[in-house]
């Protein structure tokens, strides 16, 4: 895999506001890139700081080994499908798919033939004729998409493409987007604030906090071992608990308040190992309620159910115990014959030294 | 920082010259203009340029000037507050009672007749008002009156309503569009929470609609000072208001300047009421919360 | 209930004069005033026969289309300025160049006059009077073409540039035919204006009259009463027209840019 895009220390201000701070990322030909962080992070300046809607105010941007520094966004190998998608009211889908072949040099059944095809990859095979505001929004997105793909330029730009659809739109057109991206092996690069849309879909992801990276990896690694606190409550669910440590040769004992004492690798300290006090972080998932005859494969310790919610496939418990100051958040499939607990239930629960995470 | 400002704000600014020059060059030019004029004299034909505070001294010696002045801000005056009073309603109606697709023609009904010839507006005015006019003719046949009345013509009543009737579109509109913004589920909750339907009007909508009636009020009260037309046809002679008299030193006695200490010194009025007006607006609407 | 009577009542008080104008045109006694005495079609046909009065019309129609033409041009560079980037004073310039709407327009006509006669010795014509109508007319396009311009998704111009278009041929291809409603409908507006506008036209008009200037000078005639009820039926039927169409363009145009319509001109 070869670098496409190269950003090298780009600061970014409007006025006094600091909106990028020293980015520094390769992003590779052929790669689904997520760009994931809360609103005002700086993810959505960043991807318009690569289309060319945004200057740089230091550092440079280089898309396929050319500094783009003085190149506006019509001359860039980039296409980009908007937020709002942006289709062309007084246009047809046909015209709106069209619009960037204009300067192309293509004859009329050459253009023709090109929208049939662009149309037919995004699923909307005879639509061409509609009015654009007659279209659904998922319609939309996918002439919006139509339109970006069919000038195959290097980098497809997607700012929040899901935001405005519904939840089973989403879900569906997340899956349609993987495949989009395989069949044309472009580079991908989404915007989103939705951990769960960057998980799914993304080869990388780079997490912003107020205009840096926080952290960059793939979406496993991403989930398993954040770096730093905030992009562990940034990324799904996690339990803290303060506890102590004190260092050893391959890593540290730890003392759980409540729960116990183990021995846990260095790697499990993603900033390196500190001793003293110290968060220990760990995910609903990876504890477990342990119902009548269930036997806890590493430890376990006592508790009292404090909360209960159902999810139909799931259910989250908030569990007590003894010496741990907040309740324990614990994800448990409803697996069949497995009773749901109710408040007040005094109870056993697993839990298993190599899912924890040590900051 | 590499710039101060971004691209965009550059484009923006660039786009606002042509507009902004126009406007400096049209508007704050010759004002300046009539100020610099304001403190010079005129010599017969010529323009005499010593400073001089003549012209200010003549409008404050002489009663005509003085009591023209304050018969136009009564005027003034009177017209917005018919005008608001009357416009609030309909404003309201068209914007909670009207059905959302029928509003924009509710509107259109309301500014056409003021789209029309405003001259032959102000004509009719007087066949409506006029000694056989529409109204004392139809009184006359119902026999409600005998004599013909003449106090609706040729004095300041008439004036009144002539110009209560032209702005009165300008007074709907602010008010509309500030009524518009309110959020409907604010009157529900005012109920919800115990408030009459009068109580709710006057605690919520009524607050909440004030900068549309603050702008009802300057947008009528202060253009109303410059009419001249409607006060020389329907005025008679005791309706004459100060921008008579600003029209006759410029175009008929050719006294520029002391017509621009005339204009300076009426528009200086109705600034200082307006600006007073405000002040108390929002010192009313501060002491509520 | 009480509130649609009173606003029906209101709006025929607004509209009791203009129905007068037609009963009092087609009217055969020179008096104005009732009764009435019958019908004809005589003081339509004396317009027709007026040449001073064609005269009149001819330089108010030139003075309208080209006050209708710039103050659009000027209104078009503000409405587009004020839906982009903010910069420190930009409300304040924007404020300022609105600021004619609610300045008495006898102060815009003599502060013109002054500087126009006394200072720069220009000579009063057709020309004055347009540079007058298009300082009082801009704000009124600037209103009407904001509504055009803020329902503009800013995205549209940013994905026509991203497809590869320039920053002219972005604006000429999307947003110039996604605005042009507006622009009509601000061009009627301002001609609408303009065409009636006497205060400062009484000042600043040169030897040939604008058709209101005209009017006025009328109305002084008792004899010549008919003829002007004639000409101001004529008058509201064409504003109403050009409101008309004014107002279904506008209602187009916030269809077409997929907005909802927010209601009126202002």
């Amino acid at each position: 895999m070869s670098a496409l895009i190269q950003l090298t220390a780009v600061q970014k201000y409007y006025g006094d506001y600091h909106a990028l701070r020293d980015i520094n990322l390769t992003i590779n030909e052929g790669e689904f890139f997520s760009l994931l962080g809360p609103s005002g992070c700086g993810k959505t300046t960043l991807l318009r700081t690569i289309a060319g809607f945004e200057g740089v105010s230091e550092g440079a941007v280089m898309i396929a080994g050319k500094d783009m520094s003085d190149v506006p966004p019509n001359l860039r190998p980039t296409n980009m499908v908007f937020q709002s998608y942006a289709i062309f009211p007084h246009l047809s889908v046909a015209e709106n798919v069209a619009f960037g072949l204009r300067k192309s040099g293509m004859g009329k059944p050459e253009k023709a033939a090109a929208v049939k095809d662009a149309l037919n990859m995004v699923g909307l095979d005879g639509y061409g004729d509609r009015a654009a505001h007659a279209l659904s929004g998922g319609q939309r997105q996918r002439v919006a998409l139509a339109r970006a793909l069919i000038l195959k330029p290097k980098v497809l730009l997607l700012d929040e493409p899901l935001s405005a659809l519904d939840k089973k739109m989403r879900e569906h057109m997340q899956v349609e987007l993987i495949r989009l991206q395989r069949a044309v092996g472009i580079t991908f690069i989404l915007v989103t604030h939705d951990q769960e849309e960057a998980l799914v879909m993304s080869d990388r992801i780079a997490v912003m906090f107020e205009g840096e990276i926080g952290q960059l990896a793939d979406p496993e690694s991403l989930y398993r071992r954040p770096n730093s606190r905030r992009v562990a409550e940034f990324i799904g669910k996690m339990n803290f608990i303060n506890g102590t440590a004190s260092a050893t040769d391959e890593g540290a004992k730890l003392l759980v308040p409540g729960l116990g004492k183990c021995t846990i690798p260095a790697e499990q300290f993603p900033q390196g190992v500190t001793t003293g006090d110290v968060a220990i972080g760990i995910r609903p998932e990876t504890l477990a309620v342990l119902f009548e005859g269930d036997k806890a494969p590493r430890f376990e310790a006592e508790a009292v159910v404090d909360e209960v919610v159902y999810y139909g496939d799931m259910t989250y418990y908030d569990v007590r115990v003894a010496e741990v100051e907040k309740p324990l958040t614990i994800a448990m499939k409803n697996l069949i014959g497995r009773p749901v607990l109710d408040v007040g239930a005094k109870t056993r629960i697993a839990w298993d030294e190599r899912s924890l995470v040590v900051f | 920082m590499a710039t101060r400002f971004s691209s965009e704000q550059k484009r923006t600014m660039g786009l606002l010259t042509a507009p902004f020059t126009y406007a400096i060059l049209l508007l704050a030019v010759p004002l300046l203009a009539i100020v610099l004029f304001s403190f010079w004299t005129q010599d017969f034909m010529e323009v005499n340029t010593t400073f001089t505070l003549d012209n200010y001294r003549e409008i404050a010696e002489k009663p005509i000037y003085f009591s023209l002045l304050q018969r136009s801000l009564f005027v003034s005056f009177c017209v917005t507050l018919v005008t608001v009073v009357l416009a609030y309603p309909v404003a309201y109606f068209v914007s909670f009672k009207v059905q959302p697709s029928r509003k924009s023609l509710w509107l259109f009904l309301i500014t056409i007749p003021f789209w029309t010839s405003y001259l032959i507006r102000v004509f009719l005015w007087k066949v409506i008002l006029g000694y056989n006019g529409v109204i004392n003719s139809g009184l006359i046949n119902l026999g409600i009156i005998e004599e013909p009345l003449t106090f609706i013509l040729y004095n300041v009543n008439a004036v009144i309503i002539t110009l209560a009737h032209a702005f009165a579109p300008f007074a709907i509109l602010p008010i509309f569009v500030a009524l518009e913004k309110i959020d409907r589920s604010l009157l529900e909750a005012s109920q919800d929470l115990g408030e009459s339907k009068l109580m709710t009007f006057l605690r919520v909508t009524l607050p909440l609609s004030m900068p549309g009636l603050v702008a009802a009020v300057l947008i009528v009260f202060i253009p109303t000072i410059g009419d001249y037309v409607t006060p020389e046809l329907m005025g008679g002679a005791g309706g004459k208001l100060i921008a008579n008299m600003i029209q006759v030193q410029f175009l008929q006695l050719n006294n520029a300047p002391l017509g621009a200490a005339l204009a300076i010194v009426a528009m200086l009025s109705v600034t200082a009421i307006s600006l007073f007006f405000v002040f108390l607006n929002r010192r009313w609407l501060r002491g509520r919360s | 209930m009480k509130l649609r009577v009173y606003a029906i009542a209101y709006l025929i008080f607004l509209y009791a004069p203009i129905f007068l104008l037609p009963l009092f045109a087609f009217n055969q006694g020179t008096i104005i005033a009732f009764p009435l005495s019958g019908f004809t079609t005589e003081w339509f046909g004396e317009l027709a026969k007026t040449k001073a009065l064609h005269a009149a019309v001819q330089n108010s129609l030139f003075i309208a289309l080209m006050t209708a033409v710039f103050s659009t041009l000027l209104g078009m560079c503000a409405a587009r300025a004020g839906a982009m980037a903010n910069f420190p004073g930009k409300r304040g310039i924007m404020g300022f160049v609105m600021l004619p709407l609610v300045l008495p327009e006898i102060i815009v006509a003599v502060s013109l006059l002054v500087i126009l006669r006394q200072v720069l010795g220009v000579n009063l014509s057709n020309w004055t009077i347009i540079a007058a109508h298009v300082l009082i007319c801009t704000p009124f396009c600037i209103a009407i073409l904001n509504g055009a311009f803020q329902n503009l998704d800013p995205a549209m111009e940013e994905a026509a540039l991203d497809l590869g278009e320039s920053r002219w041929s972005a604006f000429r291809l999307v947003t110039l035919p996604l605005v042009m409603p507006g622009i009509i409908s601000s061009m009627l507006i301002a001609f609408t204006i303009s065409l009636d506008e006497f205060i400062i036209a009484f000042f600043l008009t040169g030897t040939n009259p604008t058709m209101p200037v005209y009017i006025w000078g009328l109305l002084r005639f008792p004899a010549s009463l008919p003829v002007v009820m004639a000409l101001g039926t004529l008058l509201v039927a064409l504003s109403i027209i050009l409101l008309t169409i004014a107002e279904i363009l506008r209602r187009r145009g916030i269809a077409k840019a997929g907005g909802t319509d927010k209601g009126g001109f202002l």
